[in-house]
């Protein structure tokens, strides 16, 4: 532990610190570019020149300064000042004075630093260099005049994402950042953007939309896929103008997936404003209390039995919660949140999290990864797993798609006929978990939404038991934000219920006559046209189109809500904007419902729900905490058929309604997606 | 020095693969290095193709880059940095003429003068029939014998320009004048002969 002053405070850091964060850990703010904590150490821009005793008479580069017992750090001395006003004369010398039309204006860390610890005029007089823009893809956008070479970017693709793609051309005064012309391949492109400490990559969906000061920011998280990734809603008069990740150290770390950060666009477009009920064969405008009343009146006029209801992949804990209520209230036993007809256990919660929690992996040193891509399916998680494998050598192992996950991965084989290798230890890579101390066993929806999906559950809680100790080595990578609440909550089919495929099948041979879809869209509307359909949703997708009534409701970024991530760890959304016109939040909306069929449920307000709601269920009361599951038997041990395992990601850019209704999704598609594995109907 | 570019996709050829010859020389450089250290040998990689080839192709990028288990742009970013290496279809003789401070302070001016008006083309063009290139170049590490003239792997030193036009004119007629200094000097020692050390294997 070396100790060591800084400004005259005494400071010990831990080995290995750097003095610039001895300096942090003294309450020292330190200017800097491109240093980053996540990211290696470049020293390149200077500008974290502090004055260091003892050491050689000039000023030293703190952020690649190994920390040093009995050393004295001076960051206000002269030499210190008068170092940092040089560097950032030198800075400025090429950057242009473009501030009043570049995006990065108000919140860019070079404006903030020259006011700080800059000269006030500039002596040069010479002609600056000017830099042609690059193309990175379609999120990108490059104004390359105002990079100062920190190098952050490049970094960030070549150690967080794994996608080394951008780097540094040419050198001294010729130096330039670039892609190659190539857009930036990786899912985790965006966050290049927030990295940029000056306004040379910003983003192109939000260019020129709004300066920083005038946003309203709301601190939320994100729904577009399981990992509940800690998000900023920024808006202004009532729309979303961009979404920015939140530092969430043991979910997102500060990452965020592109997805999460640029579908946002679509919440603006497809959206249901107002009640909708089929009349003469048409879709037609409607009042709440006329929609409300067709739909009660249609189901007090059903046989319970023929009635279903599928939740869809972003609906919220409350709306479940509610909706359950009104259908245990009628008597329905046919419902279910498993939309893809994953074969999960509701009955015991390890079997369907992730019991090691997000962070959990980067302990591990053996992971073995069952039918799941997660580089499309939780791409912030999937950079964890590479954290994992450059720090500890994390071995992974997959079973499934054969895909570039960015980190070297063991290929084990298709499907479950590897997975039995696995399980009764005549695979190599059982010798790879068993001599492993903490192996970690993580099975995706790939492996599950199948006719023999609870066999394959059953192999790898077997797998589980034998190599990882069963809980603490098993988890589960979900990939819609509502699934685990609503299991949480028992939005599963009760005594002689119907699953999701059964309601569908049943709906299509008119055994089920009444389907209430909340926010359900991964379905095949097509079993649907026999069924009186009621849609409860805020997009008008797949669902909305089989509706007979559609109830509009609020999208995430539209409600305060509940939802549960893939570790199982409830967090709040909260509201940053109205929903447009006549649509609702969730809740209110099937709680008007049950006042309309006469049997109103017994709360008024979202508190007095979220008290029932937390009675029912403690852990969703529980915000932000990880509750520890009790492990026990799942899975129904069983034939397996010896068809490959599939990621459900086929397209990572249209896995929902929102990022089908985004522009910037389909451009994504366009430009940065090969041909072959484009968007059809049937994907998702 | 001249900005980094990379040839139009026109001339880019679509494949690049050593010929035997080549690499056999390839697996001498990489094997040079410990196993997973193989990276290493790149710039002599980059070298053999533009031995190979004449200049740096994208497919040549592409070839060594898989060889070594790197990505491209970091490739790239070692061809970028290094004036030797020519990324654009230039002429058969690479005329390389440095202007570094050395190099000017002892009259590189008349030595880029002489070339211009010999060859008819500035820095970074090929003449016409592709014959020769002329390209400006930091310091050749040469400054003892300062100024420069490199054509392809030979200096020409202490030149001025009635000697490079001299060695221009040679090269123009097919011929290869000799390599070192123009003036009367052995390598680097003084000009004139020695001038100390005068008596070293003489009598005493």
């Amino acid at each position: 532990m070396p100790k060591l002053t800084v400004d005259g405070i005494e400071v010990e850091v831990p080995p290995g610190s750097t003095v610039l964060q001895a300096c942090e850990a003294a309450g020292k703010e330190i200017p800097r570019f491109c240093y980053h904590q996540r990211l290696s150490i470049a020293g390149n821009c200077r500008m974290c020149l502090v004055e260091v005793k003892p050491g050689p008479p000039k000023p030293q580069a703190s952020c690649a300064l190994p920390a040093a017992d009995n050393q004295e750090v001076f960051t206000d001395s002269p030499m210190t000042v008068k170092a940092r006003k040089g560097v950032m004369e030198m800075l400025l010398i090429n950057h242009p004075l473009d501030c009043p039309i570049c995006d990065q204006g108000g919140e860019c860390d070079l404006q903030d630093q020259a006011l700080h610890y800059g000269a006030d005029t500039s002596r040069y007089a010479e002609v600056k260099r000017a830099v042609q823009d690059k193309y990175m893809g379609p999120l990108i956008k490059t104004i390359m005049t105002r990079c100062i070479h920190c190098t952050r970017c490049v970094r960030f693709v070549d150690e967080v994402a794994g996608v080394p793609t951008i780097g540094a051309l040419g050198r001294s005064g010729d130096m330039e950042i670039t892609s190659l012309e190539q857009a930036v391949a990786s899912e985790l492109s965006g966050n290049v953007i927030d990295l940029c400490p000056v306004g040379a990559l910003t983003s192109k969906p939000y260019a020129f939309n709004a300066r920083p000061w005038e946003l309203t920011k709301t601190e939320s998280v994100d729904v577009h896929d399981a990992m509940g990734s800690a998000i900023r809603v920024d808006s202004r008069s009532g729309e979303v103008l961009r979404v920015l990740p939140r530092l969430n150290e043991d979910v997102n770390e500060e990452w965020l997936g592109d997805k999460s950060r640029f579908a946002m666009d679509g919440l603006k477009r497809q959206r249901l404003d107002r009640p909708y009920v089929r009349k003469e064969g048409k879709l037609q405008a409607a009042s709440w209390p006329e929609a409300l009343q067709t739909v009660a009146a249609k189901l007090k006029a059903t046989d319970a039995a023929k009635i279903g209801a599928i939740v869809g992949d972003m609906a919220d804990c409350e709306s479940v919660f509610a909706l359950k209520g009104v259908l245990d209230g009628l008597g329905v036993t046919s419902m279910d949140c498993r939309q893809d007809g994953a074969a999960i256990d509701p009955s015991c919660r390890a079997g369907y999290i992730l019991n090691t929690g997000l962070a959990g992996v980067e302990d591990a040193d053996a992971l073995l990864l069952i039918g799941t891509n997660p580089r499309v399916e939780a791409p912030v998680w999937n950079a964890r797993i590479r954290k994992s494998w450059l720090e500890n050598g994390l071995k992974v192992g997959v079973i499934g798609e054969n895909a570039d996950l960015t980190y070297p991965a063991t290929y084990l084989g298709a499907g479950p006929q590897t997975l039995n290798e696995v399980a009764n230890g005549s695979h190599d890579f059982a010798k790879v978990l068993e001599g492993a101390e903490r192996p970690l066993i993580v099975v995706g929806q790939g492996a599950l939404s199948r006719v023999d999906g609870a066999a394959v559950l059953a192999a790898a809680r077997v797998i589980a038991e034998k190599y990882a100790g069963g809980r603490d080595g098993f988890g589960m990578l979900h990939t819609a934000a509502a699934r685990v609440g609503a299991l949480d909550l028992g939005f599963v089919p009760g005594e002689d219920g119907r699953d999701t495929a059964g309601i569908l099948d049943g709906a299509a041979s008119g055994e089920m006559e009444v389907v209430f879809l909340l926010g359900a869209d991964e379905i095949d509307p097509a079993k649907l046209t026999n069924a009186f359909v009621v849609y409860q949703g805020h997009h008008g997708d797949r669902g909305a189109h089989a509706a007979d009534v559609i109830l509009p409701a609020a999208a995430y970024t539209e409600k305060d809500a509940t939802y549960v991530n893939t570790e199982g760890r409830a967090q709040r959304a909260y509201r940053a904007i109205f929903p447009p016109g006549e649509a609702r939040e969730d809740w209110a909306i099937v709680r008007a419902l049950s006042g309309a069929l006469g049997a109103p449920l017994p709360f008024d307000t979202l508190e007095a729900l979220r008290t029932a709601m937390g009675e029912a269920v403690p852990y969703l009361d529980a915000v932000g905490a990880l509750a520890e599951a009790e492990w026990g038997d799942f899975g129904t041990a069983g034939d397996m058929a010896d068809t490959p395992f599939a990621s459900p990601v086929r397209n990572y850019y249209h896995t929902n309604a929102i990022a089908r209704a985004s522009e910037t999704m389909a451009r994504c598609i366009e430009e940065l997606l090969p041909p072959a594995t484009e968007a059809t109907g049937t994907d998702g | 020095m001249s900005h980094f570019r990379i040839a139009d996709d026109a001339d880019q050829p679509k494949t690049f693969a050593f010929t035997p010859d080549y690499q056999a020389r390839v697996d001498r450089e990489i094997a040079k290095y410990p196993e997973g250290k193989q990276q290493s040998a790149v710039m002599a990689l980059l070298d053999l193709s533009q031995r190979q080839h004449g200049w740096v192709t994208r497919a040549a990028v592409a070839h060594i880059a898989d060889m070594l288990g790197m990505a491209e742009i970091r490739v790239w970013e070692v061809v970028s940095f290094y004036t030797m290496y020519r990324t654009t279809p230039g002429g058969r003789i690479n005329v390389h003429v440095c202007t570094t401070t050395p190099c000017w302070l002892r009259g590189s001016d008349a030595v880029t003068a002489a070339c211009k008006s010999k060859l008819g083309i500035g820095f970074g063009e090929s003449t016409e029939d592709g014959q020769f290139a002329l390209h400006e170049v930091e310091c050749l590490g040469a400054c003892v014998n300062a100024p420069i003239l490199q054509v392809d792997d030979d200096y020409y030193e202490d030149v001025d320009g009635p000697a490079t036009e001299a060695i221009l004119d040679a090269l123009l007629r097919g011929e290869t004048p000799t390599p070192g200094p123009q003036v009367e000097r052995q390598t680097s020692a003084p000009v004139g002969g020695a001038t100390t050390l005068q008596s070293v294997g003489g009598d005493d």
